[in-house]
């Protein structure tokens, strides 16, 4: 589903944010990506939706070498990679039911269909009361819910989430790791940027670490509880 | 698993009817169009101010070509009016310049031809100048015979000019006039005018382009976050660009729609005088609108101009914002 092979990222000013960076995730895999802050887990994941470019190496998404991919068909790579951020990236003038829908508009979904999923996609998360409200008056965990429907309501088949949990509680973080491992379970590929090592394990998937750019362990951590 | 799902969802997307997609497609449009009409309504005092400058932008040159278009038009009428007067040896008999006026009548250039003898010339001169005493004491008549001639109306000032030289060429013919210069004069000064009226508005033009393009300019700086997110998640760039490319056009129709109104009304002010003029001039309708034509031509005018400003705008400041 993902494959990197010697990718290396060279920001400009000179900075190597990755140095050859090889390994696989297969699709239906759940899969996290750890490190100290300024690993490079970021990084890493911004190369995926061609948020950034690789100085080196190739990537190769579902089949799909990311080097010969056309500029304009760049927005459709990001219609099968929901992503999902720390700071959630919500549209704030917005109602959560606008921002949900936002996707699909993109999409030329047709109007009949949009009310449906958007609808879908929140149960899911658990908002679907508060489909009238604006980001601002709900919690952290609510506007990370809002952000995780956003990139589930195309069902893409891939889900990134870098530091989905990085502001909330210990509580609230795990019920968010639930999310992801839901949608995991109905064979979503996703991989989850986490600086929360202790999180990590207890969940118990495979977990990948980076330090200063380089690839420096891949645990398969499969015993719950590891 | 993971497969199935996605070819699932592909297969969807592909059996989706090309009517369907069409409905999706003009939908994005109407979204955009009626989106744009929005956020224009919501800040109304500061998009009326840009319409207002738009509007005067416009009304300008689309006044002045009008003014033109008015004038040419009586013109026209005053230019029917050229004649060639041509003088005869004074021993030109009334049958030669009889015949002379018939030959020339022959002419495919020539309308009609008129005679006046000597004695029909003095007294319409009498008539004219009420100076019965003052001719009475001549005791020679000291006009010449005279053939007047009418060229077809229509007829280019250059070929008339030509007419006129060949003419004097006659051995009867002393002299020859045309009475056109001042005509000639007129269409200089119009042809001078149109170009003055049409730099103004090219010039005119570049402003509605600039002041489209500044406020398309601002309206992407405001929504910078919304378009980071909207690439985020697969936003082409036509759907980005759409909505600031119908603000655009909004701008341009709004403009347009405000100069027609202002040269409408300037010609309803006008109206009253010019009335007067014409009744004592006993000519037609002094100032005619735009019309239907003048008016579609104005408003497209303004679109397209406001297009032209917004794509502009889009094309310099949209590829700078990308996802960080
Ligand atoms: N846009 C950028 N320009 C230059 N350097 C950057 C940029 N983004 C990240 N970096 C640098 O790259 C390194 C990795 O950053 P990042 O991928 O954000 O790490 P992480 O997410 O693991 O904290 C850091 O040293 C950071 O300073
Ligand atoms: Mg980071």
């Amino acid at each position: 589903m993902i494959e990197f092979d010697g990718v290396g990222k060279q920001y400009p000013g000179g900075h190597e944010a990755l140095r050859g960076l090889s390994f696989r995730v297969d699709p239906g895999e759940l899969v996290f990506l750890t490190g100290h802050s300024g690993a490079g887990k970021s990084t890493l994941l911004r190369l995926i939706p061609l948020l950034e470019r690789p100085s080196r190496g190739q990537i190769v998404l579902n089949g799909i070498n990311l080097a010969r991919l056309a500029r304009r068909r760049i927005p459709y790579l990001r219609r099968r990679v929901g992503m999902i951020f720390q700071d959630h990236r919500l549209l704030y003038d917005r109602t959560v039911y606008a921002n949900v829908a936002l996707p699909l508009v993109i999409a030329g979904t047709p109007a009949a269909d949009i009310g449906r999923r958007v609808r879908a996609a929140l149960d899911k998360v658990g908002l679907l009361h508060r489909e009238t409200a604006y980001p601002v008056t709900l919690s952290g965990g609510e506007q990370q819910r809002v952000g995780i429907a956003r990139a589930v309501v195309t069902r893409p088949p891939i889900l990134l989430a870098d530091e989905p949990t990085g502001n909330l509680d210990p509580e609230l973080s795990e019920e968010i790791m639930g999310l992801f491992e839901a949608f995991n379970r109905v064979g979503v590929t996703v991989l989850i940027a986490s600086h929360d090592l202790g999180l990590i394990q207890r969940l118990g998937h495979r977990y990948l670490r980076l330090s200063e750019g380089r690839l420096v362990g891949d645990t398969l951590n499969d015993g719950a509880g590891g | 698993m993971a497969r199935g799902r996605q070819q699932r969802s592909s297969r969807t997307r592909r059996s989706a009817p090309g009517g369907g997609r069409l409905r999706a497609w003009g939908a994005d449009h109407a979204r955009a169009a009626i989106g744009a009409l929005g956020r224009l309504s919501r800040s109304r005092v500061a998009s009326g101010m840009t319409a207002g400058v738009l509007g005067v932008a416009l009304a300008l040159p689309a006044a002045f070509l009008l003014a033109l278009d008015n004038l040419e038009r009586h013109a026209s009428g005053w230019d029917d009016g050229a004649q060639i007067s041509l003088f005869l040896q004074e021993e030109t008999s009334p049958d030669e310049q009889q015949g002379l006026a018939e030959e020339i009548l022959q002419r495919p250039e020539v309308q009609r031809t008129r005679t006046v003898t000597p004695e029909q010339a003095l007294a319409e001169f009498r008539e004219l100048s009420e100076m019965d005493d003052a001719v009475a004491m001549l005791d020679d008549n000291p006009l010449p015979p005279l053939v007047v001639v009418y060229p077809e109306p229509g007829t280019p000032a250059g070929a008339v000019e030509a007419l006129t030289r060949e003419l004097g060429r006659k051995p009867a013919v002393a002299r020859a006039r045309l009475d056109l210069e001042w005509v000639q004069r007129l269409q200089a000064i119009m042809e001078l005018s149109r170009r003055i009226a049409w730099l103004v508005a090219v010039l005119l033009a570049l402003a509605v382009v600039m002041v489209v393009g500044n406020t398309i300019r601002l309206a992407i700086e405001n929504r910078r976050e919304e378009i980071v997110v909207t690439k985020l998640i697969g936003g082409t760039d036509a759907f980005i660009r759409r909505p600031f490319l119908y603000e655009g056009a909004w701008y341009g129709l709004l403009g347009g729609v405000l100069a027609v109104i202002l040269v409408e009304g300037g010609r309803l002010v006008l109206s009253g005088p010019l009335e007067r003029l014409a009744e004592l001039y006993r000519t037609g309708p002094l100032l005619t609108g735009l019309g239907l034509d003048g008016i579609l031509l104005v408003w497209l005018a303004g679109v397209g101009l406001g297009l032209c400003g917004s794509w502009v705008a889009v094309g310099r400041h949209l590829a700078a914002i990308e996802p960080r």
